[in-house]
């Protein structure tokens, strides 16, 4: 029989969105492939593929993660959010309020990082926001337009606290 | 009536909102469908060199391979001179240039097989810059040219290389100079840069069994593929069908047509099976083409009070390995050669040169930043040299109605905006009269600079336009146009144009986004700021029809005649007595009577636009008509620069755009933000790095930086609005017009600050310094 690959595949459960997965995928696999390839979830974006982009951001246990820079198999026993599962959220609303997208491709990153952001640095003033949002790139606004969704999203949360 | 139903103006959210914030939004790359093969580019790592020899043997070996391509003449293809070869075949001109494609199973397998090909080069001396490229003994890089097949209107020089020239001959350039008594001279370059669009492109092509060949592309142009297949490879328009969902950002990027032919020509060695092709980043950046670079010699001739008599401009741009759309964009250079001023004496030569570049796409802007960055700068020279206000020379030289461009078309205020009003509020703006050098604590200063733009559009003139609206049984509207969401939001502004012609609710209106050039009307190309004016065009023609059509059918059910009638607010209506009216509903799908007795049917309506009176220019003069109208605009910029190391951050910048008439303010104030975000990165930072061998040393988004979040300056704009009588509610194109002075307000800025003539872009602090230090010793 010809030999077709000397990797073996390796099978895990891939919590996605607070639904299980098994997922079936090479050991070199990036959380990114298998996501978008395996799982159909396409939110996530391919960029660059190595980190400088931040179009492909997913959280992992809550905290922003490029998901070309980590591998599927890293995933496992992690809680693994993606843009598909954020429904409504004020952010959302808040980038479509605010036009903070233009063409869309990096905003499902921006979007994951920007939720992150505001649910956990609930005081974020102009340099925390600048630490968080400065890994990712869009190319089409001036970020000002971000910039005034996350802060109107940082004025509303504290409202209601 | 009541008149919540205006919607020209307003902020109205966009249409792709939702899609876009919950990553639903499919671009090309997002389709997956089972059976589809996968492409992977082995690319070119010499910028000049002969393939000796490529061995594809070992790939072979390796499960899942399904074609192999390369080493084999393919037709040329090109946008106006067919000088490429869509895979090199023998030879190389560019680093980065496709040289084999590996058809396979899975894009993992692809890639295992280009690792797999074994070539051998043999490197030939570099063409790295169009002034080298312009020299004598320069080596050249199509040394064929005149066998190469090309469109009409396009003029290479043989055995040189030059792809194309044009000329200006505006008035007596000799007159121009004599009635001078001050000239400014100065030269500029820059190297090619980047569009760094997010979405890299991505093109999938099958070819059915009966010859249709099915694309689905990321791009800005797809019923122009079609027509070019048919140059191409002679399959008839009818036969190829362009699928375009939304493209994730393009700046003119996406104008040419690549990635499309290499999967087409990969689907035909693999039996018509869907090839799907997907750039990395790096191949995004240096296979796919680029923004253009210049060289460029700007020559004025003033009177001693500052009227500008004569320009005598040479550019030399920077086309690249391939002529492409590089000929068509140092044609719009031509066209707008100078800065948007009366001048009587022009005489410009612009050329497009062929380097050992990544070649050239268009990009936003499409010739007219380079070209301003050269212009816009001599003025600033002319400036110092009459000691005058850079800002009032510019204002005493505007242009007005009246006046007369390059090309010799005479202006009127339609066709022209208000550049003397977008002056005087820049000035107010930036409290210019203040001065325009702050000396700071710690050896910092702060500095302000501007310059003017301008901008037509030079499409095809038989460029057209065509929007289809279909009703449904609820009243609603579904609104087809070939305009590509790209980021701009034309589609949205359509739909407003529609709503408030139709007065209607606009979520009573479905746009379709995805573009099918099979069911949807052609929109020429979705470039050049020209969305809302010709479509919009096309959509208040459909609408015109519909409200006809649904005027007659109502006149036989309320008896009173079509002429009485109104159309607004989901209902037909008689104007003078309103309660008499149907609701649209009941007569889109044809009026049914009590008695089963029906009228007509789904109503179904078109409209398509082209501009009228355009024309082709002159070979020898530049004469002719090729725009419809010119938005002009200022721009300015305020940095604090750090005379010790040369570092500055620009902390304001601002643009008075005469935009016509504003349609949806957020929209217009994101397109003009984002372009100037643009311009500031081209102007401030971006380039490709080239070494003596020509290869880009820097392909990648950590290397070559676009702006991050945080380094935005606060951004200050402000509208005039002269309508241009032609375009939909007196719209002006406005979607480049942001990028268009940032490089050329920050040179001039930089240079105030420094005391020296900054000429080089981008404008780092190391070029700062680097000229500084020459110009002091």
């Amino acid at each position: 029989m010809k030999e077709v690959s000397n990797n073996p595949l390796c099978s895990f459960l891939l919590v996605v969105n607070s639904e299980e997965n098994v997922v079936t995928v090479r050991p070199a696999d990036t959380l990114l492939y298998a996501l978008r390839i395996h799982l159909g979830l396409t939110g996530s974006k391919p960029g660059c593929l190595n980190g400088d982009c931040g179009a492909c951001t997913v959280l992992v246990d809550g905290t922003p993660m490029k998901s070309c820079l980590m591998l599927a198999v890293e995933g496992e026993e992690k809680a693994i959010t993606t843009i598909e599962g954020l429904k409504n959220t004020p952010i959302q609303k808040a980038f479509v309020k605010h036009f903070a997208f233009q063409c869309g491709y990096c905003t499902p990153g921006f979007i994951m990082n920007c939720h992150a952001l505001v649910h956990t640095e609930k005081d974020a003033d102009e340099t925390v926001i600048k630490d968080w949002l400065e890994s990712n790139i869009c190319r089409c606004t001036g970020y000002k337009e971000i910039r005034e969704a996350v802060i109107s999203v940082l004025h509303k949360l504290k409202k209601n606290e | 009536m009541k008149n919540e139903l205006d919607y020209i103006g307003k902020s109205v959210i966009r249409k792709d909102a939702l899609d876009k914030v919950t990553g639903e939004a499919k671009y090309t790359n997002d389709f997956q469908e089972a059976g589809t093969l996968h492409a992977n580019l082995l690319i070119s790592p010499y910028a000049h060199a002969n393939i000796v020899s490529i061995d594809f043997s070992e790939v072979w070996k390796i499960p899942g391979i399904k074609a192999v391509l390369g080493d084999e003449p393919y037709p040329l293809v090109g946008e106006e001179i067919k000088d490429r070869s869509p895979i090199a075949y023998k030879r190389v001109r560019y680093h980065g240039e496709p040289v084999a494609v590996v058809v396979a199973e899975t894009p993992i397998i692809a890639k295992r097989g280009v690792d797999a090909i074994k070539v051998s080069y043999e490197p030939l001396p570099v063409v790295n810059s169009p002034r080298e490229a312009f020299q004598q003994d320069a080596p050249l890089l199509h040394e064929d040219m005149e066998s190469y097949e090309k469109q009409e209107r396009v003029y290479p020089i043989p055995n040189t290389n030059i792809a194309n020239l044009n000329k200006i001959r505006k008035g007596n350039i000799e007159q121009g100079f004599m009635e001078s008594d001050v000239v400014a001279e100065f030269t500029i370059s820059f190297h090619p840069s980047d569009h760094a669009a997010m979405e890299t492109r991505c093109a999938i092509a099958e070819i059915r069994p009966d010859g249709t060949v099915i694309f689905t592309t990321s791009s800005q142009a797809p019923f122009a593929l079609k027509k070019l297949m048919k140059w191409y490879f002679g399959i008839e328009p009818g036969r190829v069908i362009v699928k375009t969902p939304i493209v994730g950002g393009a700046y003119g990027g996406k104008a040419s047509i690549q990635l499309e032919v290499i999967a087409y020509l990969a689907s035909k060695a693999t039996g018509g099976r869907p090839v799907k092709l997907f750039n990395t980043r790096e191949e995004d950046m240096i296979t796919s083409p680029v923004h253009i670079g210049l060289d460029a010699t700007v020559k004025l001739g003033a009177t001693r009070d500052g009227m500008l008599k004569a320009a005598e401009i040479q550019y030399l741009f920077d086309g690249g390995a391939y002529s492409d759309k590089a000929v068509d964009i140092s044609r719009a250079g031509a066209v707008d050669c100078t800065g948007p001023y009366r001048i009587d004496h022009v005489w410009c030569n612009c050329y497009c040169m062929y380097t050992n570049h990544p070649y050239a796409s268009a990009y936003r802007g499409y010739g007219h930043s380079e070209v301003l960055f050269a212009f816009e700068r001599t003025m600033d020279v002319l400036a110092e040299k009459l000691s005058m206000d850079p800002l009032d020379l510019r204002y005493k030289n505007a242009i007005l109605p009246g006046d007369t461009t390059p090309t010799q078309v005479l202006l009127d205020s339609s066709r022209v905006g208000n550049l003397p009003l977008c002056i005087k509020r820049l000035k107010e703006l930036m409290k210019w009269g203040e001065g325009q050098i702050n000396e700071m604590d710690g050896g910092k200063i702060r500095v302000k600079g501007a310059c003017c733009i301008w901008k037509t559009s030079t499409f095809d003139p038989d460029a057209t336009s065509g929007v289809i609206l279909t009703f449904n049984p609820d009243g609603s509207i579904n609104l087809m146009s070939g305009v590509v969401e790209i980021g701009t939001g034309t589609k949205t502004v359509l739909a407003q144009i529609l709503a408030e012609r139709m007065k209607i609710d606009i979520n009573m209106i479905h746009v379709k986004m995805l573009v099918d050039t099979q069911t949807v009307p052609e929109h020429w190309k979705t470039v050049g700021s020209r969305g809302t004016f010709m479509a919009g065009r096309a959509v208040l023609a459909a609408a015109n029809d519909a409200i006809r059509q649904l005027k007659d059918r109502a006149a036989c059910i309320l008896r009173a005649p079509a002429e009485d009638l109104q159309v607004g607010y989901g209902k037909v209506y008689v104007a003078d007595n309103p309660d008499f009216s149907i609701d649209i509903k009941d007569l889109a799908y044809g009026y049914t009577f009590p008695n089963g007795n029906t009228i007509g049917g789904q109503i179904i309506v078109s409209g398509n636009y082209t501009i009228p009176h355009m024309t082709y220019i002159d070979p020898e003069t530049g004469k002719g008509d090729p725009g419809p109208e010119w938005t002009v605009g200022a721009q300015g910029m305020e940095v604090e620069l750090d005379t010790r190391n040369y570092t500055y951050k620009i902390l304001k910048a601002y643009s008075v755009i005469d935009i016509g008439k504003v349609l949806n303010e957020k929209a217009a104030l994101g397109q003009v933000m984002g372009a100037m975000s643009m311009g500031i990165a081209f102007g401030g930072r971006e380039t490709f790095v080239f070494d003596d061998y020509g290869r880009v040393l820097n392909p990648q988004l950590r290397t070559y930086r676009p702006l991050h979040y945080g380094e935005q300056p606060e951004y200050i704009i402000e509208f005039v609005e002269t309508p241009h009588l032609a375009a939909p509610y007196g719209a002006r194109g406005a979607g480049e017009h942001g990028l268009l002075g940032m490089p050329a307000a920050l040179g001039n800025c930089l240079s105030s600050a420094l005391g020296v003539q900054l000429n080089k872009l981008p404008l780092v602090p190391e070029q700062l310094w680097r000229i500084s230090n020459e110009v002091n010793q």
